[in-house]
């Protein structure tokens, strides 16, 4: 190591420094970081009660230096509602993967987001269960071979991928849903302010912050973490179109 | 609200919801199943009169979720239902145990498997104090007899849940939760403010964080935990509740829990009055069973006969707990049909006749 190291970046305080266990070229990580760095610029470290999810963000409590509680496959945002009804006083923040949020959790992530509860949750969408070895998920994408749809998924017999942003919009309590990609540094940048602007609705009391990130499970996808972006950017963005589906603070 | 020491007369499952209330409910989440619909439509009107939530869950499932997010929060919480809605609330419960997080789950027992009927039943004993859910943990279970214990017990079940940091269980069933008694109030001394300051989460300022789990992934340390749980068990067996009624000069000891116990007792008046050696065990914490109590009578002599409300299920820890000595006998009266005193008192006199 040279002696001339220069610190280009400080560690956010909301942010542990410990190596994480994620893939190489796994988005999971810059997530996190988003997320902590968010939380740090907002002064909501030592107020924030985070609840993880099950799925290969399950250790996201070791990265994050927040109070936190781990929920059941699919159940953050229950166990979330309980934190806030319990401490309508603190920021409540979850973090699910798309197995996780869009299938044996489907139910309630409808309803926390109908009910419009003040939490803000930060939802993976890589299109494949990374943790349990690469089975398909709800947004596996027709055509995408994966250990349980090794044809490619088939719409006809399997369904077509869930678009989970334009949903949690149609939904009455969401005050905020939106799209973004972490595929490159543009992206990465629209992709901080979306989640901040999901924080705020929840710290203005406006009600649920949904945030959907497209990002990539190399190991999964059996790619390159190259190749692994530049599928983002070439099948997934076309089918999970980016962008701010519902935000109740550009109503008025 | 009730005030110290007033005379209601009210159904079980709204001395349940006073109760709760008296001890200082801070979190109810629940979902609709007969025969404990009382409780959350209670819960709806008066928890946020006294700055409560109330959240009606999109599922038992959810329900039981919000009570680990709650109980994580340090707050006093609580959900009920009945037998097919608990099934759904089991995954939480072990994750409640697991995360050593307390909790208040009432389960009114109504007749199963499957959708069985809405009728009183004792066919959950299993499930409430063998775990229910997956892995090695259990539930601390409390059974009411009458509508006065529905209001002591809850109010008890929420100073153990934090005393052990476990989930605690009420087994009533329809019988106790329907019928109508009157129940005197009482007041209840402000529980600390600070109650799990030590470990629930509420933002980590100048110390470490937190992390409430159940995942224990390195070598070792799932062990360890498990071990950590049984002391908490056998610390908790110390304090076993029960009901004696008659059982000094008996020669057959009834034992029979909540509403049936009840019943019993009432059974075993009359034969008492006609000059029958009979009396009453009834356990009052299920889960630890009051084993060591029970064997003391077993060691005087005694016969035993275990009555339930089911096929046999609390039978097997009866003759666990006197198994060095002696047997039990056991009746089941089926649910699906709802018993009266009478309906015991033939199989209690063959139990004192047989050898
Ligand atoms: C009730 C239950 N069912 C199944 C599992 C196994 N499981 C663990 S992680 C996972 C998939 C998670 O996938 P996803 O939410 O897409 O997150 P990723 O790993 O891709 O980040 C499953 C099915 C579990 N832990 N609990
Ligand atoms: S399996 Fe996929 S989601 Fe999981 S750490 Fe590896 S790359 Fe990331």
């Amino acid at each position: 190591m040279s002696e001339q190291e220069i610190l280009a970046f400080d560690r956010a305080d909301a942010i542990v420094d410990v190596p994480t266990h994620y893939c190489p070229g796994c988005q999971h990580g810059v997530a996190h970081r988003l997320a902590g760095e968010l939380l740090s610029e907002m002064g909501l470290t030592e107020d924030t009660l985070l609840v993880t999810s099950i799925g290969c963000s399950v250790f996201l409590y070791n990265y994050l230096n927040v109070d936190s509680v781990e929920a059941p496959h699919g159940r953050a945002p229950a166990v979330a509602t309980g934190v806030k009804r319990a401490r309508t006083d603190k920021f409540v923040l979850s973090y699910q993967g798309d197995g996780d949020l869009a299938s044996i959790g489907m139910a309630e992530i409808m309803h926390i987001a109908n009910r419009g509860e003040k939490v803000s949750i930060i939802f993976v969408n890589n299109t494949v269960y990374g943790m349990t070895g690469g089975q398909m998920a709800p947004t596996t994408m027709e055509g995408q071979k994966t250990t349980t749809s090794p044809n490619g998924r088939d719409p006809m017999k399997e369904g077509q991928a869930i678009r989970m942003a334009e949903i949690i919009a149609s939904l009455g309590g969401t005050a905020y849903s939106a799209r973004v990609a972490l595929n490159n540094v543009k992206n990465i940048r629209k992709a901080k302010k979306a989640m901040k602007k999901a924080f705020e609705v929840q710290q203005k009391g406006l009600g649920f912050g949904f945030i959907e990130l497209l990002a990539t499970c190399p190991t999964n996808w059996r790619m390159t973490p190259i190749q692994a972006n530049e599928r983002v950017e070439s099948e997934m963005i076309p089918y999970f179109p980016l962008g701010v589906y519902k935000d109740v603070t550009a109503e008025d | 609200m009730a005030k110290n020491g007033e005379k209601l007369f009210i159904k079980g499952n709204e001395a349940i919801s006073r109760g709760a209330i008296a001890a200082g409910l801070k979190c109810y989440f629940g979902y609709p199943i007969t025969p404990q619909n009382d409780i959350p439509e209670y819960m709806s009107a008066e928890l946020p009169k006294v700055g409560g939530e109330f959240v009606q869950a999109e599922s038992e499932v959810a329900a039981a979720n919000m009570l680990i997010g709650a109980a994580a929060a340090g707050s006093r919480c609580m959900t009920s239902s009945s037998s097919p809605g608990v099934s759904l609330k089991q995954e939480a419960i072990s994750y409640l145990a697991g995360s050593q997080l307390p909790a208040v789950i009432v389960n009114m027992n109504r007749g199963g498997p499957g959708l069985g009927d809405i009728g009183p039943s004792q066919g959950d004993y299993f499930q409430a104090t063998k775990g229910g859910g997956h892995g090695d943990y259990r539930t601390l279970v409390l059974a009411p007899g009458t509508c006065q214990e529905c209001y002591d017990l809850v109010i008890e079940a929420f100073d153990l849940a934090f005393k052990y940091r476990n989930p605690v269980m009420i087994l009533g069933d329809a019988i106790v939760g329907q019928m109508k008694e009157p129940v005197i109030t009482r007041e209840v001394k402000d529980h600390d403010a600070a109650e799990g300051k030590e470990w629930r989460i509420e933002g980590a300022k100048d110390r470490d964080h937190r992390i409430i789990k159940s995942l224990f992934l390195t070598e070792g340390s799932l062990a360890g935990h498990n071990q950590a749980l049984q002391a908490k068990y056998d610390e908790m067996a110390k304090n076993t509740k029960q009901e004696l009624f008659e059982t000094e000069d008996a020669e057959l000891i009834v034992v029979a829990y909540g509403s049936i116990g009840r019943i019993v007792k009432s059974t075993v008046r009359k034969l008492r009055a006609q000059g029958h050696k009979v009396g009453l065990f009834r356990p009052i914490t299920l889960y630890p069973f009051p084993s060591e109590e029970l064997n003391k009578l077993a060691k005087q002599g005694k016969k035993f006969l275990t009555i339930e409300h089911n096929l046999g299920q609390m039978v097997e820890d009866v003759r666990l707990s006197i198994r060095t000595i002696t047997d039990s006998d056991f009746f089941g009266f089926m649910p699906g049909n709802l018993p009266t005193p009478d309906d015991f008192e033939e199989p209690i006199l063959k139990s004192l006749g047989g050898k």
